[in-house]
This record gives structure tokens, sequence and C-alpha cells, in this order.
């Protein structure tokens, strides 16, 4: 399959199944709500070692939010129920609760239970409060500049993490616009984060390592400064790989957030030196769900 | 379908405790079956038609005409449905209710609402001494769903009130909130002496304090406080003048109480 001179591997993506789940932060204006969700969305890039994977989903408008003010819609994901209750409860502690202004709710009505104020409320030392509103019960912290205003309990899904697609261009410079271009659209879409810094990842990796501590190591198949070297992925024109990895709430989010990237990476084309897209996976025998590049493009 | 009605063939000299005829009670009774249900008339047994004429089918929607005022405990315990009241009604209006809605069209007697759990009781006139409160014997008056009072509220509204809202559109009698336990209760009028007398936790909010306030209610100076957006915004719609507050005024002026006891409670008083 070629598209405006892009060749499309056949080949899939292999993703996994995680928890996932979204959070409206909210504060006096969108710099604050942004200062609150860039913070809780900080190193998180990959649950390697981070511990969950994270980005904000797109900026709310104050009649967007529970609140009225303007907010920040977030999502996170982990490998696990207990990890992600963990992460939430770290860094909404940490970078919500300390942020000037801010309030946290549950952006999810469907889901398992997560605690979110449930356990960030004793840090009101017996002063906090709780209100029961539409149903909702919300604690009301003391803190130093007023109240922070924050849901009891959130909900998470089951959700996908690691879908992902391969530029291969001539250049590395080529490879990053092409990226950013794709990233720009994907963002419009609801469901999906891309977590690694600006929605781009250059190190991606393979399972194992020659030293045994490490479980996963550079992908040096797709290292353009080993082509000679090693069994490469690549051909002599490929300069640089750069990947977009995707995190979404749902299969079908996920798909069309590769869909949409692919897409805007192949209207470049190969006139803007993009020679391949490909895809990440570990041979199927991994992930639980794969995304295969030919039949989201046909 | 049309509205069970039961109207009154004439205004009983005594109280009449009317509470098994709610919706949940009723449910697949035929109208035959109702008019054979007894109540208790001071130290008589009455059939129920004896004291009502009976008409409609929907035992979901109990409308009650006539003068009410002697009929106690209107729609008790009821799960679902609908009971209207058309005219006023008598004292203990919705006791231990679990659902549904109550409308009455005129004022209601002591203890409204007493020991609610869910639903809603709509009283467009006023409400006497006690509404929301707990009867004596019980720890706790209210604890759940939502009052709305078109007129005025007598004294000890909401007293040992432990969830749930008490909208009061009018004024309010004193020791509003007296023991209060949790909940919320706004009063759009004034209110009488000694508000949140002995309060433990729970919020008032009011457009004025009185006179006669508590030494234990301590100031705790003007703030935006969040919640109240969110409370605000879930009354949009309500009758009265709750259903129309801008959801963004939320600067109240906060005093904390009562200091007799644990002190967790708070008055806000809108404006700031």
């Amino acid at each position: 399959m070629i598209i405006n001179g892009v060749s499309i591997d056949d080949t899939f993506a292999e993703a996994f199944g995680m928890r996932g789940i979204r959070l409206i932060i909210t504060a006096y204006n969108e710099t604050w709500a942004l200062n609150s969700a860039n913070a809780m969305t900080g190193f998180a890039t990959s649950v390697i070692a981070c511990g969950a994977e994270a980005g904000i989903e797109r900026v709310l408008s104050p009649a967007e939010t529970p609140d009225g003010r303007p907010g920040v819609s977030v999502l996170l994901f982990a490998v696990s129920s207990k990890e992600l209750i963990k992460q939430i409860e770290r860094r909404v502690g940490q970078c919500v609760l300390t942020s000037p202004t801010s309030a946290i709710f549950a952006g999810l009505e469907e889901g398992d239970p997560v605690p979110l104020g449930k356990t960030l409320r004793f840090f009101g030392d017996g002063f906090q409060t709780s209100k029961q509103i539409a149903g909702k019960r919300y604690w009301r912290v003391p803190v130093m500049d007023g109240e922070f205003l924050v849901q009891d309990t959130a909900r998470m899904v089951k959700s996908v993490g690691g879908g992902n697609f391969l530029v291969l261009a001539d250049t590395q410079v080529q490879a990053l616009e092409a990226c950013e271009a794709a990233i720009r659209e994907m963002r419009k879409l609801t469901d999906v984060v891309m977590p690694f810094p600006g929605g781009v990842v250059r190190s991606g990796s393979k399972v194992g390592s020659k030293y045994k501590a490490l479980s996963a190591s550079t992908n040096d198949a797709f290292c353009p400064t080993l082509r000679g070297a090693t069994k490469s992925e690549l051909d002599e024109r490929i300069g640089a790989v750069l990947e977009i990895v995707i995190d979404g709430l749902t299969d079908a989010s996920v798909k069309k957030a590769m869909e949409v990237g692919m897409r805007e990476v192949c209207k470049i084309g190969a006139a803007g030196g993009i020679r391949r897209l490909s895809a990440g996976n570990y041979g199927g025998k991994l992930g639980q769900f794969q995304y295969h590049l030919r039949e989201i493009l046909k | 379908m049309s509205a069970l009605v039961l109207a009154l063939r004439n205004a009983p000299a005594q109280r009449v405790d009317v509470g098994s005829l709610n919706p949940t009670a009723l449910a697949g009774l035929s109208l035959a079956d109702i008019a054979a249900l007894t109540l208790s008339v001071g130290k008589r047994t009455v059939r129920v038609d004896d004291l009502f004429e009976l008409s409609g089918d929907d035992s979901s929607d109990v409308v009650f005409r006539g003068d009410c005022s002697k009929l106690e405990r209107i729609g008790a315990g009821m799960k679902s449905g609908r009971v209207t009241v058309d005219g006023d009604a008598g004292a203990y209006v919705g006791q231990g209710l679990l659902g549904g809605d109550i409308v009455v069209k005129g004022s209601a007697g002591a203890f409204c609402g007493t020991g609610m759990k869910r639903g809603r009781i709509e009283v467009t006139g006023d409400v006497a001494d006690f509404a929301g409160a707990a009867i004596p014997g019980d720890m706790k008056g209210m604890a759940g769903g939502l009052l709305l009072v078109g007129g005025n509220a007598g004294e000890r509204l909401g007293d040992r009130m432990r969830r749930g809202q008490i909208l009061v559109s009018g004024n309010a009698g004193d020791y509003c909130g007296a023991r209060m336990i949790a909940g919320t209760i706004a009063v759009a009028g004034k209110v009488g002496a000694y508000p949140g007398y002995l309060m433990k936790r729970g919020t008032l909010i009011l457009n004025a304090l009185p006179a006669q306030m508590l030494p234990g209610v301590v100031d705790c100076g003007s703030h935006r406080l969040g919640f109240l957006s969110l409370l605000y915004a879930s009354w949009k719609g309500l009758p009265g003048p709750f259903g129309a507050l801008d959801a963004s005024a939320c600067t109240v002026r906060r005093y904390m109480g009562d200091m007799g006891v644990s002190g967790r409670g708070e008055l806000l008083v809108r404006g700031g």
C-alpha cells in the first residue's frame, strides 16, 4: 500500500489493556488549570518507569466544567486498578491540591470507583467537610487560599495503552515536522492522549537487552546509525524514525487517532521526505489489541 | 388513567393518619380495595370511603382534596409516585419519605419532612415548626432529599437534620438549624433569633444574620467557596428565588459554629 508516495508497511501496532480515567481540573483561569494539569501529567510518558501514562486531553471552556470555571481534562492510564489508584492519589495530592485555586472532578460517569477526595480529604485534619450535591459527594478541604474542592469518587474504565505508528523519513527534521503535524490533528480528538514529550517519542524499544537488568532496550532495527551494523529495518534513504504513541479510553478512539495521525503524515508524503509508515509490535504475543496499518488506512 | 382523587366528604373533627394512602402502599389495589381500607380517627376505625369520595384509577398519582389540615403523615414512607394536596396539609407530611414527590398547594403542619431520606416535598405555602426536624425520641431529622418551602418556616427548622436540603423562599423562625448534624438549609428571607444553636456540622445559607446571634458562632471572613457554584447550579429551575441564583456568585461571609459543641457547622451569608 502506497499513499502519496508513502509506503505503508504490512504490520500492526500492538497495544495493551490498561486502566484509564478522565479527570477535570478547574481553576481561577486557564493558566492555572494548565499549571496544575501539566504538573499532574508530568513524568508520565511510560508505565515502564513512571507508573502511569498521562496527558492533557483538551482545554475546557467554563460552560463545560462542573463549577463553571476554566478547566482542563486530563487522561491517566496505568497497568492495573491498584496502580492507577496509587498514581491518582499521589499526583492529585501533590500537583492539584497544591496548585492555587484548583478543584478537581470526575470526568467519567460510568466505570469502577476510584477514591479521589475520599482519601485526600484527610489533609483537612478534621476541618474538611463534605457536601452531597445532585447525588454526588464532594469534599471541601481548607487550604491557605480558601478551599480545595474535590469530588469524593471518580470512575475508571478498561482502556487501551500503546497504540502507535512509526514515521520513517529522509531526515530528522522531516520526521519531526510530520509528527508535529500529526499531533496537531490528533489533539483535536477526545478520549486519547499522546503521553510522550510533545506527543512524539524517538527511543522506540525492543523487548530484552544484552544487559540482564534491563527488560527493554533500543530498537536497533530502526536506528539509522546502525543501518550497516545490525539487522536493520531501514533502507539507505531513511535518515530518521520517530514514533507516536497513543493511549485511549476505548479501542475505537485509539484506532481513530492512529488513522488521523497517519493520514496527516501521508498528506506531507514523499515530496516532504516521508518514506514509510510502520508500527511497533512484539509479534502479537504480548498485547491484547492489534491495529493493522493497512486496515486502518484502507 | 387519571389520578386517584381522595376528596374529603367533610373536614374531619379529629386528626387522621392517612400515611397508608400513598402510591407505594396502594400499588396494585383496585378502587374497591382502597375504599375498603380502614383508617383510625380518634377511637374509631372508619373505612376510607366513609371519609373520602374516591375517583380515578392511577394510584401512583394520589390527590387529596378538601380541608386536609387534620390529615397527618400524608405520603409517609412512600418510595415513588406523586401525592398532591389541594390545600393545607396536617403534620408529618412525608414522614420517612423514601422517594417520589409530594406537593402541598397550601401550608403544612409541624414536622414536615421529618425522617425523609430521598424524594422531594414542595410546600407552596408555609411550614409550621420543626420542619425537617427529628420527632421526639428520634436521633435524626431529615436524612436526605429536598424540602422546598414557598412561604415561611416556623421555629427549629431542620432541628437535628442529618442530610438533604431545605430551601425556604420566605422567612424562618428562631433556632433555625438547631442541633443540625449535616445537610443544607437556605433561607431567602429573614431568620429568627439564634440560628445554628448547638449546630455540629451542616450549612445554613442566609441573606442576612439576625440581631440575636449566639456567641458560639464565630466570624471567619469573606470568601469565595467553590462548592456553592455546584450547589446553585443544582438548584437551577427550582421554583422560588433559589432557582434563579447566579452560580458564579459564590462569595459569602463565613461564620462557623456552634463552638459550644464541635463547631464544624457554618452560616454563610450571601454577598459576603
